[in-house]
Formats: C-alpha cells, structure tokens, sequence
C-alpha cells in the first residue's frame, strides 16, 4: 500500500518548514558567532555573519534550488511554537547514480541534546530514499565532531572513507570521516516501511 | 630549484583554449575513455561550446591547476591533469587526470603526470595533502595511483551505476610526510 498519509515533514516535537526571509536572517546571524558551532558544522574558516548577508544567502539557496534541482533545503521547526530550531538539507544530488549528501544542525545551544537533530535526521531520511529516491545518502563529518559520529552510526551509517589528516584546527590535525546509508540498509532498519 | 614541470615522458603545460577545445572534443567522442574518468553521463559539446568551458575555468584559477600533458619525445598532446584546492586553510587538494589519446594508456605516460601534479601540489603549493577518487572498475589507474604513493582510504558503497551495475568509488590520499620518503621527491 502506497502510503501517502504520513506527513514528511513532521516529526514529534519537530517539523520541517521553508525559510522565512523576514524572521530568520536575525536569528541564523546569532547562530553564525557561535564559532564552537560554526566550527562542528562547516569545514572553511567560519566567520560571522551579518543577518542583511544571511538573507542574501537565503535568496541565493532558493535561487540555486529553483535552477538545479539538486538541493532540498529545510528549516527545522519546534512543533510547539514553529521557532526556528536548525536546517536538514539534501545537496549535490547526482541524479543519474542516485547519491546525495546530507547534513543539518540545530543552532542554538539551548535546544541541542534534546533529541530534535534526531526527529529531523528520520525525516531527512525518509525524504531522500522516500521521496527522492536515492539509492545512497552521505555525510561528511569531521573527526573531533563526536555528536554527529554519534548520530549517523546511530542511524546505521557505515564508516566508508577516512581522510588522514585533512583538517587543521587550533593547530591539531583531525581526519575527515565520510559516512554512507544505502536506500536498502534503511528500508531494512524501518520492516520495509521506512 | 628544478624544473618542476618536466618528467622522463612527459611534461605539465599551459594550452591554449582553442587547442584545448579541439582535443576535448576529440577525446569526448571515446566514451571508453570518458567512462573511466568521470561518473557524469556521456555527453557531447561543440568545439565552441567546450572552449567556452575551458575559457571560464582558465578564469577561475585561485583554487584550480589545470595542466596539459605532452610528450617529451614529440610534443604531442596527449591528457590533462589538474588540482582542485579543496581548501587552503586544511592544505588539501584533488587529483584529476585523463589521457585522452588511448595510445598512450598503459605505458607509464599518465602514472607520471599523476607523479609531476603531485610533486607541483607539495613543492609549489605546500599541500599538505592530495585526494583522489577513482571508480572501482578503472584498474589501470588504481595501480598508478598506488604507484605513486597514494594509500586506500576507503570506499563508498554503490556510489556509480552503469550498464544496470552498481560500482563503488575508491578514495585515495597521500601526505606530503609519505611524499617525502617516496623517489619522486629526491
């Protein structure tokens, strides 16, 4: 049975939604000078940013979304209230071999270790292998990031790649961890029903 | 100082867009060869088209290295190598290479622009390392890439589908402390 029912975009206390251009940039912008954050997310010297330049990224995502049709990007919301939480995103989607890389983070420190990256990564899953039918999904993850290594092996992910010594920060070296979740490996994980 | 562009087969050159253009749209055509190189369909480009590419990518040189590879012996142009500086601030960078005359493969003529593009990212642009990846299939360039001192680390599962089959990616690296005990940087 096709089940067309369940909602993709809700989860117990968290849900998917679109960006606000107008209540957003305000809040991304706090999160961006957070530089222990930034750090654990993005691999490029982090800075902080201003929300006029946030809102400037915003329009260029959905620019990018409407024109390539490889990027699927969502705000994280709490159920409660739908306060902005964090991002889930689905990027450089190759069509032809059905891969997709993955990543999201929840930006303020107050409403991390409360399960929510958790709901939000069942549903980015479901939306991959669900709705975009990819065949494989990965994600990226620098070494010294112990909570997000917690979280995909949580998942069922597979360790695949471990580049040796790829990332310098405060003068240690750190290697970077890719891992992999196929489409058959999660539909196992959920008896077929994801 | 030595000259850093130039091996016992081959060297490292800058080429013009027209001459780059006729060559891609030559090798294009050998979807053998494409099929090795790259995981993007197949597809072919007008001479035009592909001098517009390779135009726009001689502009945006900061992070990109591109290089021909012509013989020694008579100059022909056989391939093209580059490095892709993933990141200055982490010293890293990817390997991509084709030799697009299939006369040449096999013979020890990609094995040393893979070795002369290496040698150009730790002496010239103080890498710390390269990354590689290759498709699980392409046996003639793994062993090159081993015979350059490149070590395993690791593969994605399933990553590529052709003809029906599913095959995996290989990813490679190799730091500059490995480089430096290897010949190459005698």
């Amino acid at each position: 049975m096709l089940d067309i029912q369940t909602q993709l975009f809700e989860a117990k206390d968290v849900r998917f939604g679109p960006i606000d251009h107008e209540t957003h940039p305000e809040i991304e912008s706090r999160w961006t000078h957070d530089a222990e954050f930034m750090r654990l997310m993005e691999l490029k010297p982090v800075r902080p940013i201003s929300a006029a330049l946030v809102k400037k990224q915003y329009e260029s995502i959905e620019k990018e979304m409407e024109e390539d049709k490889n990027l699927f990007y969502f705000t994280i919301r709490a159920r409660e209230d739908d306060r902005l939480l964090g991002k889930a995103v689905v990027e450089w989607v190759d069509w032809t071999n059905g891969n997709g890389f993955i990543r999201l983070g929840i930006g303020a420190a107050e409403d991390r270790r409360r399960g929510y990256g958790s709901q939000a990564l069942g549903m980015l899953l479901r939306y991959a292998f669900g709705e975009l039918n990819l065949y494989r999904v990965t994600a990226v993850v620098p070494a010294y990031n112990e909570g997000a290594t917690r979280l995909f092996q949580k998942f069922g992910f597979m360790e695949e790649i471990r580049r040796r010594q790829a990332l310098n920060r405060d003068g240690q070296i750190w290697d970077l961890v890719s891992f992999g979740l196929l489409n058959s490996e999660w539909r196992e994980q959920n008896n077929g029903r994801g | 100082m030595k000259d850093i562009y130039r091996g016992s087969l081959v060297r490292l050159c800058g080429e013009s867009p027209e001459v780059m253009a006729k060559a891609f749209a030559k090798w294009d055509r050998d979807t053998e060869q494409h099929r090795l190189a790259d995981s993007d369909p197949a597809q072919l480009w007008s001479e035009k088209k592909i001098k517009e590419f390779v135009e726009k990518n001689g502009e945006k040189n900061s992070q990109s290295f591109r290089f021909s590879v012509r013989t020694l012996a008579d100059d022909t142009l056989i391939g093209g190598v580059g490095l892709w500086v993933s990141s200055w601030a982490h010293a890293d960078a990817w390997l991509g290479i084709s030799i697009g005359e299939r006369d040449y493969w096999g013979r020890g003529y990609g094995s040393e622009a893979v070795r002369l593009a290496v040698r150009y990212g730790f002496l010239e642009l103080n890498l710390r390392r390269v990354t590689l990846g290759v498709h699980s299939y392409n046996e003639r360039a793994l062993k090159a890439y081993q015979k350059a001192g490149f070590k395993m680390e690791g593969r994605t599962r399933g990553e590529g589908l052709r003809d029906g089959q599913r095959y995996d990616g290989f990813y490679m690296g190799i730091l500059y402390d490995e480089w430096l005990t290897t010949q190459e940087a005698k």
